[in-house]
């Protein structure tokens, strides 16, 4: 047996009885239209997905299989409110192993863009987009390791063009909360 | 084309690992594989796929256009990076709504997707333009002293539709990398599951029981090191090890190399050459048997 380590309390998806009021009816056929949960109609609920996920082995609380019921019934909020779903690690496990195609990780990744544009966001993906922005990396790097380059005989680190990217990203939603945010936050 | 690709960094390997930038750029000089530095770079968008699919697509699509306009393939040492710039580039080159969509991002830089370009990442590099028989011949120093495990790790295998050249359920490749330095490569259990690494800042609990997962597995078959291609899998383990440790009470003492580590060696380059210095799971004890087998 393993020891039971507790670092992050996880927070199942509620448990609380459906009630017929949080049933969007039309939200697996409007999934159905977006670009990676094309064919979420198709799952027929095998489990295939959460038996062979890693993260299901050790959360007592993430299973794909389930996140892919709720999305089906229609439990909206409750599936993009759920901190599960950010436990995804992206194997793409589910993806190659369902016997329908379904593209399970796929699948979350929209729910978690779905949940993002309504501001439920990890700090971690908040910091990463601005640094990005900052400087076209996803991490801030030390000057100490862009001068050890050198050193090391390393050719100097390419340079990020924030500008740019800016520009190409002028119009997505996301990035623009995010900047307004940003500038609320500042004042 | 050539050997002359165009090396994307990524973002976690200048961060914090460059032991496998060092080691894998001396290898590829040495099999006379020519490297251009990107003239302009952004994260190729793996990270913000989660909050943002059209954030990725723009920012692995700028990528993808620059390198077009070099005329030059990619080469990634991050199968992340790999996995999203293949990715993108098949999906834009078939979905042509989708690409003009893209493509009018990109003109605010005065970019454009055309989709004239490859990207492979440095296993698939070695295993398909440079040839195992090549890599054997370039091997001096035979480290059949060595027996060590693989970790391919996720995103260089799947999903399989995307990135193709191995079998995800059974892969060959980096095994086959392995043996051409002259060392064994052990087989154990559940060796292509993933590291954790992905989970670390959403539940460290769950990252570090599949990383111990791992690390038990290979303990078990006795190898004297654990072999990766990722910069995300090589901080999981090696910068976790000690932790895992102390947490689970257990001894592992595996030493994390980056493939071209290995292969470095084999081709008689020395542990300072190939950055053994920055790895934080002592390796002495490997390169000791290294250096006395070689005498």
């Amino acid at each position: 047996m393993l020891p039971k380590v507790s670092i992050m309390t996880e927070t199942a998806a509620s448990k609380e009885p459906i009630k017929s009021s949080e049933i969007d009816p039309k939200f697996k056929y409007e999934l159905s239209k977006m670009h990676g949960s094309e064919k979420i109609l198709k799952c027929f609920q095998c489990g295939t997905c959460t038996s062979d996920c890693p993260v299901a082995r050790y959360s007592d609380t993430y299973r794909p299989r389930t996140l892919i019921h709720m999305a089906q019934l229609g439990l909206k909020n409750r599936v993009l409110n759920s901190d599960t779903l950010w436990l995804c690690a992206a194997c793409f496990t589910c993806t190659d192993r369902c016997p329908q195609d379904v593209e399970v990780a796929s699948v979350i990744r929209v729910l978690r863009n779905l949940a993002a544009e309504k501001g439920c966001v990890p700090l971690v993906f908040k910091e990463q987009a601005n640094s990005v922005l900052e400087s076209g990396y996803a991490y801030k790097i030390p000057e100490l390791r862009i001068k050890k380059r050198e050193t090391q005989g390393l050719p100097p680190l390419p340079k990020g063009n924030p500008e740019n990217i800016r520009k190409t990203l002028k119009g997505v939603k996301f990035i623009a909360n995010l900047e307004k945010k940003g500038e609320q936050h500042g004042q | 084309m050539g050997n002359k690709f165009l090396i994307f960094l990524g973002c976690a390997i200048p961060y914090r690992v460059s032991a496998y930038e060092i080691s894998a750029r001396k290898v590829l000089a040495k099999l006379g594989v020519e490297l251009v530095e990107m003239p302009e770079f952004n994260c190729c968008g793996l990270p913000l796929d989660p909050v943002s699919h059209e954030t990725m697509l723009i920012l692995a699509a700028k990528n993808l256009a620059l390198a077009e306009q070099q005329g030059l393939n990619i080469l990634t040492l991050c199968p992340g990076c790999a996995g999203t710039l293949k990715k993108v580039n098949k999906i834009l080159k078939e979905d042509k709504t989708l690409r003009e969509q893209i493509n009018g991002h990109l003109k605010e830089a005065g970019l454009e997707f055309k989709g004239t370009i490859t990207t492979k990442h440095l296993l698939q590099l070695l295993k398909e333009d440079i040839g195992l028989d090549k890599i054997k011949s370039s091997v001096v120093k035979p480290l059949t002293m060595l027996k060590v495990a693989e970790h391919n790790g996720c995103h260089i295998l799947r999903p399989k539709e995307y990135i193709g050249f191995d079998d995800p359920e059974d892969p060959q490749t980096l095994k086959a990398l392995i043996e051409a330095t002259g060392a064994t490569c052990l087989d154990y259990i559940d060796e292509t599951e993933c590291c954790g690494a992905p989970s670390v800042g959403v539940s460290d609990k769950v990252a570090l029981q599949l990383a111990r997962d791992k690390l038990s597995h290979v303990k078990m078959v006795d190898a004297q090191a654990l072999i990766t291609i990722c910069p995300f899998c090589h901080i999981m383990y090696d910068t976790n090890e000690l932790r895992i440790e102390k947490m689970f009470n257990e001894a592992y003492g595996i030493p994390i190399l980056h493939y071209p580590q290995l292969l470095g060696l084999a081709m008689g380059m020395t542990p300072e050459e190939l950055a053994f210095n920055e790895l934080r799971v002592d390796a002495s004890k490997i390169l000791k048997q290294v250096n006395e087998g070689a005498k």
